[in-house]
């Protein structure tokens, strides 16, 4: 799962909400207003099949939704970067979709690049029913104004015929102050499905999401910063998550981690701060096969390091990270401790490298702090 | 200081004794006061509605996108610019009518609009979904809100019978701006998938694609602030004429401070010397007077200020509709003023008093302490005097002349003006009394040569009051003339521009064409005449492009000023364009030149082979054939048309094109509408000149009343010794009368010149340096006659209550006179 | 002979330039006085080199002819015009040297003045009118002022304005104004030039009266000899000079 539930916040100030009232309301109703009830709108079922390619593309019965691609990549000298790139979907009222202007979905896209010394962003809204923004399934297109996800025209590799095989082979692009990036995808492996066949708890009262990623998906291409060209090549890690009242009221925010493994295996953790009660911990255990294993909550730890002041907070950004039925006892530690988003509502996400039982890269974001 | 003060008090003691003399300095400091600050009010209260209305886009520095030829930008196009990097945000404008009332509305999108960009709050207490999602809201002014009579919440119906989306107050919105989401605003003004600029986000990067690849020269990038430089530019002449006229009533209003004063001073002459007898220093004298100047200028400035905010108040409509029509400057129906212009208010005051009274206060300083005894001193200072007077008026004539000769802007103009009415108001009193001694001469009665003899020795004594009703006459001549032949020319060239039955503009050019083929099937219509527009930039001055058809209509009906033999074979041929008087003008540009016109494939030089009137139109004009305006601009839209129609098939004809086309038709009149609008624009832009103009006539009148009344004690000791010869009182009173009318009269005959000059000089000098364009010269004797009869009607009414007391005055107070007498 | 001897006396003062050994302060030194005046008919000499002397509480009656240069004469001791020639001091200063300033204090607060036409602010009440010099100089005593109306009578005149009183009654006012400052000279032109003649003496009476409380000295200019034999001296003005008796 990759719980980027913060930034839905801006999407609940900005939407185009039948119900307005319910957003300011919202916003002291779990973290970002993600508690807050969500009368008309669909909600996660257990059990509900995924169906690719379609749930590639929007649901929009869904109140929120996203399109979100976090890459490890290196250049030739073999200095860390770090790259994002995120559409969110935000319906402002359940129904139809509407014509035109009228239509109530609104589009947030954020872009990132992440160096030792530079953390550089953008952000960017659209609304719906115009064509500014928008996602399609056939072929796959996801784009905000010039910012776009595609599937490539290519035939996909062999034994893909999988959940995914419709992503297999994609391009990633987007620009913003200082930097435009271009990258090829790849991925040689399925989709990966968290919780239950994808059907992901947030919270014990049966808050959830429908979640699945493509960790295996290898990348290259050119990042232009400040001018400069740099090919740089590495590893993505792509999230689909969908829901409409993901967060318990009480949930005040989340810290998340995708890593991959010098071995091959991904893993992916995350923990829901509670103001009141028990932190909610959940992760996904990746082989280097592709085959997926939901951890037991009680399975993973997440302790805290070394703090760093940002933007007038305290942020935790390294961590020990322990996964006991896999053996994993390892600390992190951020390629850029201040990769601090300041959009229009911020949060910390950033690569990072860990060590100790294992080695490797990822991507952590925090929220909430 | 006891001294200055004691004077003071002494000083003002006289008015409680004269109050007739205090209410004229009092009426006439807080006349000109009111005139002149009521008119800064306008122009201040304009000038600060169009800062706000230019601070939305970010004070000004906002760029944006705008179309290249006019017109409207395709929503696509925006969405295109997206997804092309550029960082663009919609918007829509248009006009809605409130009650007949005009208002901006503007159509924004929220979520991509830059954040510097000033409309008010957009998000409020409910956030932007409130804004944008239906029904959405409106945001406004609160004293747009006040203009609207609306409430917070309420849905404002516009004419034609769509609603505002429920209206909220926010202070930093624009006043007469109506603020809705973009998608609100297509569907009120009809005009679904149209915008009309792009406020540009950021500056795209390099890498972006150039706008001309995105939009191939559809669209240019508009500097920050042009469209307010224009405005500027353009509304400058209309507020330098307002101000021009707000001048001359203030002066008028000085005049009978001036008399007023002066006559305060004489009749306080035996007190000063009084006092300057028992040991006052002239020094101390003139502090004293100083300060009850002052205290004068604080007590009528307030009144005048008050005043001034009430006459503003109440031209404001009209100021806001002209301005509005001619030059699309937004200004919000009510006053908002801050405290400079109040200060500026009394600051005036201050000044027009001291300029008034300077007179005075510098023979107060001179003063000698005794009388001379010698009358012949006089009178041969009052020759002095007069023979000063003659020359200051030649001056004042041949600086007008200079004016007119080298001048070359409005200024000059303004100048030319104000040398004529001060020579010929330094001038008048000298001619009056020459007519007075030529009738003293050729009278023979007694009482008949004492009447022409009395007169002349009254003559200083209403000299400035009958030199205020001069102005005021010639004034009325001048301008009544000018708004009278711009009314008759300006009714004959609409008869001559709109001759078609029926316009319309089309969505765009797809729809253009569909409703063109469907009228070509149309009996009813005689001819379907296109148009096409475009704007360029002549010597930095926005000019349309309007293509047009060489036809008949045109041919036979299209007023020009000059035009070569075969002008409309030339224009056909596409190689002669016609231009309109102002761009000429500005220009400079001569029938049968070359003019270098820019386009996208580089200059063009067509020949001029016409010079059309263009009246009211603040932008340069140019006419071509339409199908070379295709060739050079291939992107102008073409979608409005004049349709000839048979009379009694118009209105048939408009309701069949509404119901097959609707929105499509982006707008549709016959020709009645059209000319009612012009009309009324014209009507709204003089009603203010109109208003200045009968305000000038009142104070005029309020001089003269001012004078006889402060006269009439002077008066009845000059008339008293022709009462005691035995000329009943009645009779002398009937004198009194007909005298006044008298003077009135001369005064009027000598106005009419002046005004038949100032009447030139305002279509030939000043008209064409505010707005470019040259009005013919009529005469009017029907107005002229009205005016005289005003004059006298005017000089009757002020004459009457000074009159009516001296015909009341008893034997007994006559005789005292003689009581009285040394 | 009393005059001469009085010019005498000035004229030794005036070489010695002591006053304070004098028995009698002089308040009032003319020396060589010159005037003259552009008439259409060309320049008229009117003073011609006038001497006079008063001293602190002597009465002067200055006569002569009209047109001998008698209002000449006290406007030039009034400071109310500019001599050509000569010299005049008014409690020891120089009034020909003094700017319009310095002689408008002189007249403020040193002399008064009672003109023939009475001269008073047609705007004031008689009250305002009696204490308006002396609220001018800045020495305004209210007893003072009490006592002078008392002795003028003009106690149930106080809130008229000038036109409602006879002319006898302005007159008394402008003798009230002009004493209320307790001047050390006190200049009269014809007082009583516009009253008839028992009003005149009544006037007459009333003035020397006051003037003899305060202790000012008087000099007034006259026709009427009989006014004229009131006071302590007689002056005759002939031909711009003092005759000599």
């Amino acid at each position: 799962m990759s719980a980027r539930w913060i930034v839905l916040v801006v999407l609940a100030a900005l939407a185009l909400a039948a119900a307005p009232a319910a957003f300011a309301e919202g916003a002291d109703k779990g973290f970002a207003g993600l508690g807050a009830e969500a009368a008309g709108f669909d909600r996660p079922i257990p059990g509900t099949p995924l169906v690719f390619p379609r749930d590639l593309g929007p649901h929009p019965g869904f109140r929120t939704e996203w399109w979100y691609l976090t890459a490890n990549l290196e250049d030739e000298s073999g200095a860390a970067y770090g790259v994002q790139w995120t559409l969110f979907r935000q319906a402002g009222a359940p129904g139809d979709e509407r014509e035109g202007w009228a239509n109530q979905t609104v589009w947030m896209g954020h872009a990132a690049v992440t160096t030792a010394t530079e953390h550089l962003f953008a952000e960017t809204f659209a609304r719906g029913g115009v064509g500014q923004a928008g996602v399609t399934t056939q072929p796959f297109r996801a784009w905000i104004d010039d910012w776009i996800f595609e599937a490539r025209q290519e035939a996909p590799g062999a034994g893909l015929d999988a959940p995914g095989a419709a992503l297999s082979r994609a391009r990633i692009s987007a620009n913003g102050p200082g930097f435009r990036y271009a990258f090829d995808l790849a991925a040689d492996k399925p989709l990966v499905l968290h919780g239950d066949q994808g059907f992901s708890r947030k919270s014990d009262d049966g808050r959830a999401s429908y979640y699945f990623s493509q960790p295996f998906f290898k990348i290259d291409g050119v990042l232009v910063l400040h001018g400069r060209k740099v090919e740089l090549s590495g590893l993505a890690w792509m999230d689909r998550e969908w829901s409409s009242q993901p967060l318990a009221a009480t949930q005040k925010g989340w810290d998340w981690f995708s890593l991959h493994l010098s071995t091959g295996e991904k893993l992916m953790v995350f923990r829901l701060r509670d103001g009141t009660s028990r932190d909610f911990c959940a992760g996904t255990w990746i082989g280097a096969d592709g085959a997926a294993q939901t951890l037991d909550r009680n399975d993973i730890t997440l302790l805290p390091l070394s703090e760093t002041h940002l933007a007038g907070r305290v942020l935790p950004v390294s961590w020990k990270l322990l996964v006991k039925s896999h053996g994993i006892d390892v600390e992190t530690a951020p390629v850029n401790g201040a990769s601090w988003m300041a959009t229009s509502f911020p949060y910390w996400e950033g690569p990072i490298s860990f060590h100790g039982s294992h080695e490797g890269k990822g991507y952590l974001e925090m929220t909430g702090y | 200081m006891k001294q200055v003060y004691w004077t003071l008090v002494t000083l003002l003691s006289h008015w409680r004794r004269r109050p007739a003399n205090f209410a004229a300095l009092f009426v006439g400091l807080a006349i000109a006061t009111a005139l002149w600050s009521g008119v800064q009010a306008l122009n201040e209260h304009a000038r600060k509605s169009y800062d706000r209305a230019a601070s939305a886009f970010g004070g000004g520095e906002a760029q944006s996108l705008v179309p290249t030829s006019g017109g409207a930008i395709a929503q696509d196009l925006f969405v295109k610019l997206r997804l092309a990097g550029w960082k663009v945000s919609p918007a829509l404008e248009g006009t809605v009518l409130i009650r007949g009332m005009p208002f901006l509305l503007i159509g924004i999108e929220p979520l991509t609009l830059p954040r510097g960009v000033r409309y008010g709050d957009l998000a409020g207490d409910k956030g932007f979904g409130a804004f944008s999602a239906p029904p959405g809201e409106t945001i406004a002014a609160p004293e747009t809100l006040r203009d609207l009579g609306a409430a917070a919440g309420a849905a404002v119906a516009i004419d034609g019978g769509r609603a505002l989306p429920p209206i909220r107050p926010s202070v930093g919105t624009p006043p007469g701006l109506l603020v809705v989401d973009i998608g609100i605003a297509q569907a009120l003004l009809g005009r679904p998938g149209q915008l009309s600029l792009l406020i540009l986000q950021q500056e795209p990067d390099v890498e972006t694609p150039p706008l001309a690849t995105v939009t191939g020269g559809a669209l240019r990038l508009r500097p920050p602030g042009e469209e307010e430089a224009d405005l500027r530019r353009l509304t400058e002449s209309f507020h330098l004429n307002l101000t021009a006229f707000g001048l001359l009533s203030c002066l008028v209003g000085l005049f009978i401070v001036h008399a007023a004063y002066g006559l305060a001073f004489e009749q306080r002459l035996a007190m000063v010397r009084t006092m300057r007898a028992v040991g006052l220093s002239s020094r101390a004298l003139v502090a004293a007077m100083l300060g009850e100047l002052a205290l004068l200028a604080l007590a009528a400035g307030s009144a005048g200020v008050v005043a001034g905010y009430w006459l503003a108040s109440a031209l404001l409509p009209n100021v806001a509709a002209s301005l509005d029509a001619l030059y699309g400057g937004q200004v919000s129906g009510r006053l908002a003023l801050d405290g400079g212009w109040l200060l500026s208010g009394l600051g005036i005051a201050l000044l027009g008093a001291l300029v008034a009274a300077a007179g005075g206060l510098w023979k107060a300083l001179r003063l000698p302490v005794l009388v001379a005894a010698q009358p012949f001193a006089w009178r041969k200072a009052q020759q002095r005097f007069m023979r000063r007077r003659a020359c200051l008026s030649l001056f004042a004539f041949a600086a007008s002349l200079a004016a007119y000769v080298w001048g070359k802007n409005l200024y000059s103009g303004f100048a030319v003006i104000a040398g004529l009415l001060l020579g010929a108001a330094l001038l008048a009193p000298i001619l009056l009394a020459g007519a007075l001694h030529i009738g003293e001469m050729s009278a023979r009665a007694p009482l008949a040569q004492w009447f022409w003899a009395d007169s002349r020795q009254q003559l200083p004594g209403l000299s400035l009051a009958l030199t205020a009703l001069l102005l005021a006459l010639a004034t009325n001549v001048g301008v009544g003339g000018m708004v009278e032949g711009f009314r008759q020319t300006f009714t004959h060239w609409l008869d001559g521009r709109l001759v078609e039955e029926v316009y319309f503009e089309a969505a765009g050019d797809a729809e253009a064409r569909r409703i063109e083929s469907w009228l070509s099937t149309r009996p009813e219509v005689l001819a379907l005449l296109p148009a096409a527009r475009t704007t360029v930039r002549l010597a930095g001055w926005p000019t349309q492009v309007v293509g047009m058809t060489s036809h008949e209509t045109y041919r036979s009906h299209f007023p020009m000023l000059a035009q070569v033999a075969d002008s409309w074979d030339e224009v056909k041929r596409g190689d002669g364009v016609l231009v309109s008087e102002q761009l000429a003008r500005r220009l400079d540009l001569a029938l049968g030149s070359e003019l270098a016109i820019p386009t996208a494939g580089g200059i063009w030089r067509p020949r001029i082979v016409g010079v059309f009137p263009d009246y009211g139109n603040p932008k340069g004009q140019l006419r071509i054939d339409i199908d070379a305006l295709a060739r050079r601009w291939p992107d102008a839209p073409r979608v409005t048309f004049g349709l000839r129609v048979a009379p009694d098939a118009v209105s048939r004809l408009i309701v069949a094109m509404q119901s097959q086309f609707g929105a499509q038709i982006v707008r549709i009149a016959d020709q009645a509408a059209i000319k009612k609008i012009s009309t009324r624009i014209f009507e709204h832009t003089f009603a203010v000149t109109a208003a200045l103009n009968t305000l000038t006539l009142v104070v005029s009148a309020i001089a003269l009343l001012a004078s006889l009344t402060t006269l009439g004690d002077i008066r009845l000791a000059q008339v008293a010794p022709v009462w005691a010869t035995g000329v009943p009182r009645r009779r002398l009173a009937q004198l009194e009368f007909l005298r006044i009318l008298l003077l009135t009269a001369a005064t009027a005959v000598i106005s009419l010149p002046l005004g038949l000059a100032l009447a030139w000089c305002l279509v030939a000098v000043v008209n064409v340096q505010a707005f470019g364009w040259r009005l013919p010269f009529y005469l009017f004797p029907g107005q002229w006659l009205e005016i005289l009869a005003l004059a006298l009607l005017t000089a009757g009414i002020a004459a009457m209550a000074p009159i009516i007391r001296f015909a009341r005055t008893t034997p007994a107070q006559l005789a005292r006179v003689f009581a009285n007498e040394r | 002979m009393k005059c001469d001897a009085t010019m005498d006396d000035a004229a030794q003062t005036e070489r010695s330039g002591d006053t304070a050994g004098q028995a009698r302060a002089s308040v009032l030194r003319v020396i060589g006085l010159k005037k003259s005046y552009l008439t259409p008919q060309g320049r008229v000499a009117v003073l011609r080199g006038v001497d006079l002397s008063l001293e602190a509480g002597a009465s002067v009656a200055l006569m002569g002819e009209s047109g001998s240069g008698k209002s000449t004469l006290l406007h030039l001791v009034a400071g109310l015009d500019d001599a050509e020639d000569g010299e005049i001091f008014v409690d020891g200063a120089e009034v020909t040297g003094l700017s319009d300033f310095g002689r408008a204090a002189l007249r403020r607060e040193t002399l008064a003045v009672v003109f023939q036409q009475f001269n008073l602010i047609s705007s004031l009440t008689i009250r305002a009118n009696v204490a308006f010099q002396a609220r001018l100089a800045g020495r305004f005593d209210p007893v003072w002022q009490e006592e002078l109306i008392h002795r003028l009578g003009l106690g149930n005149l106080l809130d008229r304005y000038p036109e409602q009183l006879s002319g006898g009654q302005q007159q008394r006012a402008a003798i009230g104004r002009a004493l209320a400052v307790r001047p050390r000279l006190l200049l009269a032109d014809e007082p009583t030039g516009n009253l008839d003649e028992a009003t005149a003496d009544d006037f007459m009476e009333l003035a020397l009266d006051v003037v003899a409380a305060t202790g000012c000295a008087f000099l007034m200019v006259t026709h009427s000899a009989r006014l004229a034999a009131r006071l302590e001296r007689q002056v005759r003005l002939s031909a711009g000079v003092i005759e000599k008796p």
